[in-house]
């Protein structure tokens, strides 16, 4: 069965490893924060300038300078730090952010993704996707495999404008675990009970397949 | 002690005119100048060129000035949750330019560092790149940016003294420090304004150096644009 968001910010929690620093982006990587694995250390960084973001506040709680770049209240870890907006895009222009987690519209097999217009429908802006691709040497993305007209969001090319070119690495959708390779998207791993007929069928691009392919563990 | 206070908003944005360029603090509706953006709105100052990481919501923020038509283009790097911006976008009636946040943040370090451009990784090979010029450094592309050139920027502080020196608060810094002396005058408005002296000059976040003027707001009422809590087990 295709996972649920929930199932994919499970998997791509799998990701996280003991002392990385990493920010999250809005919609399903917000959700990885919840499924920390037990026994790391892990410190989310939000670009609007803090370190060492927490959960959402107790209600009541609720302070108005304190938000992530959802524009969601938010509270502070031990250890945490608040920075001006040209010292946090240093941190992430600058590689000390280790894994940048976000969301696209279609990924394509060279790694370009994009998310953040679609001409003459939806123009809100990049936000921080670009400097945030165009500098992470990490980069997961999170999203659906196919749109709501179910259309593959797993393309040769992009047909939107892009956010970043050749920059992403992995993409975990809620049929499978894709890796970006120079020969382009190598299946990794399928959704429980997903055939790999079914993903080739919901992909535009071309995948690798190597072998037999493992289902992803989701607890 | 150079002393930079004024007693009002009015005194505050004198000299603010028609057409001007204009910076402005916040990231969404943390940390926006909002008694300076309740002034402007009072003053009318038409064809504004705002640059400011987001446009505001509807009812609050810069969306004030977007529902008098009072500003002709906004410098952005994101501005959904705002419905008037949009039908303003498309139907042309407001010129944007949407540029990637770090590039953003930048332009305005660079104004207030004296660097007149510097060159980013960021939106290379997407439109943000179109007529840039591109170079190599250490095998990766970048494009080049250029420092804002504003009239004034408008900034927001938790604290200040009367030499200019200001102190923020948790995420309503963002922007805001970046800003300041990034334009020819910075008028920066305060929750609590001090008899210089009275911070501790190992707290201040911004020297008073980059401010020309600065004033106490007279209320804030600090918008929460997506309240988000959890429930005490």
């Amino acid at each position: 069965m295709a996972l649920d968001k929930i199932g994919i910010a499970k998997r791509i929690a799998q990701e996280l490893k003991d002392g990385f620093f990493v920010n999250l982006g809005i919609g399903i990587p917000t959700l990885v924060a919840n499924y920390i694995p037990k026994g790391i250390d892990v410190e989310f960084q939000s670009e609007n300038g803090v370190l060492g973001m927490g959960p959402f506040p107790f209600e009541g709680e609720e302070d108005a300078d304190l938000i992530n770049a959802g524009k969601q209240t938010i509270t502070t870890l031990p250890g945490a730090s608040f920075f001006d907006s040209a010292l946090s895009f240093g941190m992430i222009r600058g590689q000390h952010v280790d894994l940048t987690i976000l969301g696209a519209m279609e990924v394509a097999e060279n790694g370009d993704i994009a998310n953040w217009k679609i001409p003459g429908k939806m123009v809100k802006g990049m936000g921080g996707a670009m400097d945030l691709v165009a500098s992470a040497e990490n980069i997961i993305v999170a999203m659906m495999h196919v749109n709501k007209a179910g259309e593959s969001k797993i393309l040769k090319k992009c047909t939107l404008p892009l956010t970043g070119v050749g920059c992403v690495k992995k993409v975990v959708t809620e049929l499978a675990v894709l890796e970006i390779t120079p020969k382009g998207f190598k299946l990794l791993e399928r959704a429980p009970g997903v055939s790999v007929e079914h993903i080739i069928a919901s992909t535009e691009a071309t995948l690798i397949i190597d072998g037999e392919i493992p289902e992803m563990k989701i607890d | 002690m150079i002393n930079k206070k004024v007693n009002t908003v009015q005194e505050a944005l004198q000299g603010i005119e028609n057409g001007m360029t204009l910076m402005l603090g916040g990231f969404g509706l943390c940390g926006i100048p909002e008694n300076s953006i309740a002034e402007l709105v009072q003053k009318e100052t038409q064809n504004l060129t705002c640059i400011s990481n987001n446009a505001g919501v509807d009812n609050f923020g810069l969306g004030l000035l977007l529902q008098k038509k009072q500003i002709k283009k906004m410098i952005s790097s994101y501005v959904g949750e705002n419905a008037e911006f949009e039908r303003q976008m498309l139907s042309g009636e407001l010129e944007v330019d949407l540029i990637p946040q770090g590039t953003l943040a930048e332009r305005c370090r660079a104004a207030q560092a004296g660097i007149p451009a510097f060159f980013t990784p960021a939106g290379y090979g997407t439109e943000v790149s179109e007529g840039k010029e591109a170079r190599e450094f250490n095998g990766k592309m970048h494009i080049m940016e250029l420092a804002f050139n504003a009239d004034f920027a408008i900034i927001k502080a938790w604290k200040g003294d009367t030499a200019g020196n200001l102190i923020f608060k948790g995420t309503a810094r963002n922007f805001n420090p970046c800003m300041a002396g990034a334009a020819k005058i910075t008028i920066a408005e305060v929750e609590e304004l001090v008899e210089a002296g009275t911070l501790d000059p190992n707290q201040i976040h911004i020297p008073g150096i980059f401010v020309q003027r600065i004033f106490q707001g007279e209320q804030y009422e600090k918008r929460i644009e997506q309240r988000t809590t959890r429930k005490k087990d």
